[in-house]
């Protein structure tokens, strides 16, 4: 097949185009931070997620070690149950303790998870037994107002 | 009585509009069933998208360089008051990779090859080119058009993944180098914020429908155009015009089934 510099000029533009969308992905996107490592599944209970999302992370310590995979309304506790995806690689004591906190003051929301002392591992599918919801700004203020008024 | 000669040529535009709609319609079905030769000899596609794509490359890149300088610099005005610069990254990522990308991209793209597209294929028909073909056997759907429409509807998503490329390094050339936003904070927040399956991929899907659409556009206003000077200017016009509106219309529709405050 003959090859002319038109075809050269095409494919520079296709060549970048995908270079465009790679960039986009990786250094825009958080595609690179999808875990692609093998994961385990794991669950908690809390009274109020707030703004938490699914894909948000989790983190212990300060490191992401896995990914908030969905949140649904348990129906029989009326708590919302948010499974969690953790990397393979990471094992937590039976009594770990799973928070929603915030990256920030205004920054987004992932569960943080602070281990304790068992000497058993939390296994696929089990349970967080201890955790602590999401903290709403409009509770505090208005914990603050009453606490301000019965002093007077 | 010039009411009802009124009323009635209201009428009649409207008429008109939607039979001109159906035809558009028949038109983009008949290219879709004729487009089998243009990816056998894939060249024909190549050769337009070189026209298309190639010769769009330098306005797609200054207009997303200038398009991120701009975001940079009002976004940061804006978010200074908050002081929140932090989070001028995924303000500059986000507006380009779901809107300004992929709709001003495919308006330059309506503006400098879906015009051109109009003006050669209205010419061709005014100097009976196009009749040539079909006399000796050669179904110019297939030829002429089938292949413009493909080189469009693939050049498109690339310009505009291009055009948010650049527009992102022109947010980070004004925000990281020229204000002193922090470096890491730019690409962190950025990387919390893009989704890649709802953010990047719905961006790739606008483009193309975009692309779709314009395309379509043009090349139909290019057949049907009358075979005159006047003809083909009105019909060049009316592509800027239509392709214009339709990208903008398109675009909230679907926004609006995209990005329901999930």
């Amino acid at each position: 097949m003959q090859r002319t510099t038109l075809d050269l000029w095409v494919g520079a533009f296709v060549v970048a185009g995908i270079a465009a969308l790679v960039v986009l992905a990786l250094k825009v996107g958080n595609l690179s931070t999808y875990n692609v490592s093998e994961t385990y599944q794991l669950s908690a209970y809390f009274t109020n997620v707030g703004g938490l999302k699914a894909t948000a992370s989790v983190r212990s310590a300060g490191v992401l070690v896995g990914r908030v995979s969905s949140i649904t309304l348990d129906s029989d506790r009326y708590e919302a149950k948010v499974t969690v995806s953790i990397d393979k690689r990471y094992q937590f004591p039976k009594d770990t303790f799973a928070n929603i906190l915030t990256s920030g003051l205004l920054g987004e929301q992932y569960i943080g998870l602070i281990p304790g002392g068992d000497e058993e591992v939390l296994q696929d599918g089990e349970v967080f037994r201890k955790t602590q919801s999401a903290i709403v700004l409009e509770d505090l203020i208005g914990k603050f107002l009453f606490s301000q008024a019965d002093a007077k | 009585m010039p009411l009802i000669k009124s009323v009635r040529a209201v009428g009649h535009s409207a008429v008109d509009s939607v039979w001109r709609l159906g035809v558009a319609s028949r038109f983009l079905a008949m290219t879709l069933l004729q487009s089998g030769m243009s990816f056998r000899r894939f060249q024909l596609i190549v050769k337009e998208m070189f026209s298309s794509g190639v010769m769009s490359l330098i306005i797609i890149g200054v207009a997303g360089l200038f398009v991120g300088m701009v975001l940079g610099l009002q976004g940061f005005e804006t978010l200074k008051r908050y002081g929140s610069e932090s989070a001028l990254g995924s303000l500059v990522a986000l507006s380009l990779v779901r809107e300004l990308g992929p709709v001003l991209a495919a308006l330059l793209f309506a503006s400098r090859a879906g015009s051109a597209m109009t003006a050669e294929i209205g010419l061709m028909k005014a100097t009976e080119q196009i009749a040539a073909m079909e006399m000796m056997a050669v179904n110019p759907v297939a030829r002429v058009v089938a292949p413009r429409f493909w080189a469009g509807v693939i050049s498109m998503p690339l310009l505009a993944a291009l055009f948010s490329a650049m527009g992102v390094f022109g947010g980070y050339v004004v925000g990281v180098v020229m204000i002193g936003v922090d470096e890491g904070s730019f690409w962190s927040q950025m990387q919390a914020s893009v989704d890649f399956r709802d953010d990047i991929i719905n961006g790739v899907i606008k483009s193309f429908v975009f692309g779709v659409a314009v395309t379509v556009i043009a090349l139909f206003e290019g057949f049907d155009a009358p075979p005159t000077a006047e003809g083909v200017s009105g019909a060049t016009t009316r592509t800027v015009v239509e392709s214009s509106l339709a990208i903008l219309m398109l675009d909230f529709i679907l926004t609006a089934f995209m990005f329901r405050g999930v």
